[in-house]
């Protein structure tokens, strides 16, 4: 568990400033999401949380400067799933998921016991240790998914930076990965800080929502205070209606444009 | 199979190899005596008696056994710095002779056949090892300087576009001087294409060093070479510094092709393929490829150079025709053959 917290945090990448001193914070524990439309600069956000890119500003994990950890310190607090990870398709799932253990493993020290506990609770809480000799070429979305997230896991990470973990999979893998995450989360305490385009779904995992447009952050807070129609309609350019479901989330509904067609209907 | 049983079985390849060459050759020594006489050498105390006459001795251990032992040494650092290669630009087509390495040395030896023939022969391997380190060298640097200036995210492809770039000009430049001296060519050739008949302890000696430190380097770095296949950001995510990584492991594979070079010349193929055998045989990571590139290539050069030194004796073949004439085919054996680990 961790307080992870983002101050004034400025990104520049090829001379143009993508995240312009944006601040936010999540509590040890909490889910932080990060919304906004395509370029808003929310996977740049994650990847400064990451030590992934150099950034100005000040951002803490645990009230400690994460500029002043080094990486592998960082590495073993922070586990960083980008959108599209690099899945090497010959190695098996259990080689993989090892990977995770990186962080904790001295210059030229291999793996020992201990590490391979890690990797088989971490197979075993994210249900995939039936195709731990399978190549990774061999799985599918949902399965690759759970494998990426084992490797996160294996880390012992006490926080889960996640850059659109449900992007490629439908909505059902989409709720089983989410809810796995939610599990994590409560169960080991784990903080997790994720981009989500859809809006809907941000508002019932996350119990912060930052929104961002053009490098800064136009709302935060709840999901019932952030996700409404004018502040959704006006950064997206978008037409949404936002009602509330069954479960009290709010749920965000595109409208279609009247269609000229409809009112020559009699 | 596993990485276990396909380091035991790559060990017994390299030991009846070994044995292989050991019993055959120009002068005819009884399989029995010679297996006795290596035991005695090896284990003086069990004081094992060999029909072995001194002469026939003197055959086994300064002929035979220095050229089997260096071409075990060049066969397996070739093997490591392809292997070493593959691993750092995640591309199982690079060779041991990428980056300038090649290039270099043939540059260099060129230079000291055409120059300094006058300064004797140790010149020629001192020449080939300098110039295929100075060629990798030039190339890093060239590379690393593009890949700020450059559009590729990845430093990889900018650096073996810089090695391309930098082998075709010394290659360039090494034809030049060739062309200046043509009664040369034939010297500068039969370098060019690999031997191992010069082999002599002192050669053993003198590459060992080099051998130890670069293999014990890429063999320590096996698990590093396996963080660095999910790419270079969530490599340094897993808190891995990858340029780093690659420098140290191009710098052990440059000096583990540049000693193979510089006593055996240049014998393509072994940095390609033996890599690939060991990935067919336990999969990809590198953990496994590497010690078992150590033990296939070291085994399959003794095997190619007894090929070399017997086919057509007393003439020689040179080692780099033996090594692409059998191993091509028994490659193209090898990539129909197997099918894929793991699945």
């Amino acid at each position: 568990m961790t307080d992870l917290a983002a101050v004034d945090v400025t990104v520049t990448l090829d001379r143009s400033p993508v995240v312009k001193g944006v601040s936010c914070a999540v509590k040890g524990g909490g889910w932080l999401a990060l919304i906004g439309p395509n370029g808003a600069g929310k996977s740049t956000l994650i990847r400064a949380m990451a030590g992934l890119v150099p950034y100005g500003g000040t951002i803490t994990l645990d009230a400690l400067d994460a500029k002043a950890m080094r990486g592998k310190e960082r590495a073993r607090t922070l586990a960083y799933v980008p959108q599209e990870p690099t899945l090497p398709p010959d190695l098996t799932v259990e080689q993989y998921v090892m990977l995770g253990r990186t962080p904790h493993l001295g210059y030229l020290a291999t793996p020992g016991r201990r590490d391979r506990e890690r990797v088989l609770a971490a197979m075993t809480r994210l249900d995939v240790t039936q195709f731990a000799k399978r190549r990774l070429a061999r799985l599918s979305g949902g399965e690759r998914q759970r494998a990426v997230l084992a490797r996160a896991l294996a880390g012992d990470p006490r926080a889960l930076l996640l850059d659109e973990p449900t992007s490629m999979l439908d909505v059902g893998h989409e709720q089983q990965v989410l809810d796995l995450v939610d599990e994590l989360r409560r169960d080991a305490g784990l903080t997790v800080v994720s981009t989500l385009h859809d809006l809907t779904v941000a508002g019932q995992y996350a119990d912060t929502l930052v929104l961002l447009d053009g490098g800064r952050v136009v709302a935060s807070g709840a999901p019932r205070t952030v996700l409404t129609a004018p502040l959704i309609e006006s950064v997206y350019a978008a037409r949404v209606n936002v009602i509330t479901g069954s479960d009290g989330h709010p749920v965000v509904a595109p409208v279609r444009r009247p269609s000229p067609e409809l009112h020559d209907q009699p | 199979m596993s990485r276990r049983t396909a380091l035991c079985a790559a060990a017994a390849f390299l030991v009846v190899a070994v044995l292989v060459a050991a019993f055959v050759g120009a002068a005819d020594l009884n399989p029995l005596a010679t297996a006795a006489a290596l035991i005695d050498k090896a284990a003086p105390f069990l004081h094992l008696p060999t029909s072995l006459d001194p002469l026939d001795k003197a055959v086994l251990f300064q002929i035979r056994l220095p050229r089997v032992v260096l071409g075990a040494l060049v066969g397996a650092l070739l093997a490591l710095a392809g292997a070493g290669y593959q691993g750092v630009f995640r591309n199982p087509l690079v060779d041991s002779g990428m980056l300038g390495a090649s290039a270099g040395a043939g540059l260099g030896a060129t230079l000291a056949i055409v120059y300094l023939g006058g300064a004797g022969p140790q010149v020629v391997p001192v020449a080939a090892f300098v110039g295929s380190l100075a060629g990798v060298a030039v190339a890093y640097a060239t590379g690393a300087a593009a890949s700020r200036h450059t559009v590729l995210s990845d430093g990889v492809a900018t650096l073996l576009l810089a090695g391309i770039a930098v082998g075709s000009f010394l290659t360039a430049v090494q034809t030049f001087v060739l062309q200046r001296s043509a009664s040369d060519i034939q010297a500068v050739y039969s370098w060019l294409l690999g031997s191992l008949s010069a082999a002599s302890w002192q050669q053993v000696t003198t590459i060992l060093p080099y051998a130890a430190v670069s293999s014990a380097i890429l063999l320590l770095h096996g698990r590093h070479l396996d963080v660095l296949a999910v790419g270079d950001e969530e490599a340094r995510a897993l808190g891995l510094r990858p340029g780093l990584t690659r420098a140290i492991v191009v710098a052990a594979s440059a000096l583990a092709a540049a000693s193979a070079v510089a006593v055996s010349g240049l014998i393509g193929f072994v940095g390609i393929v033996i890599p690939h055998i060991a990935r067919r045989l336990a999969g990809p990571a590198y953990t496994g490829v590497l010690p078992l590139s150590l033990l296939i290539g070291a085994g399959f050069l003794v095997l190619a150079d007894t090929l070399a030194r017997t086919v057509l004796s007393p003439a020689e073949l040179p080692i780099g025709v033996v090594t692409a004439f059998v191993g091509a085919p028994a490659f193209v054996w090898v990539l129909r053959g197997t099918r894929h680990v793991g699945t």
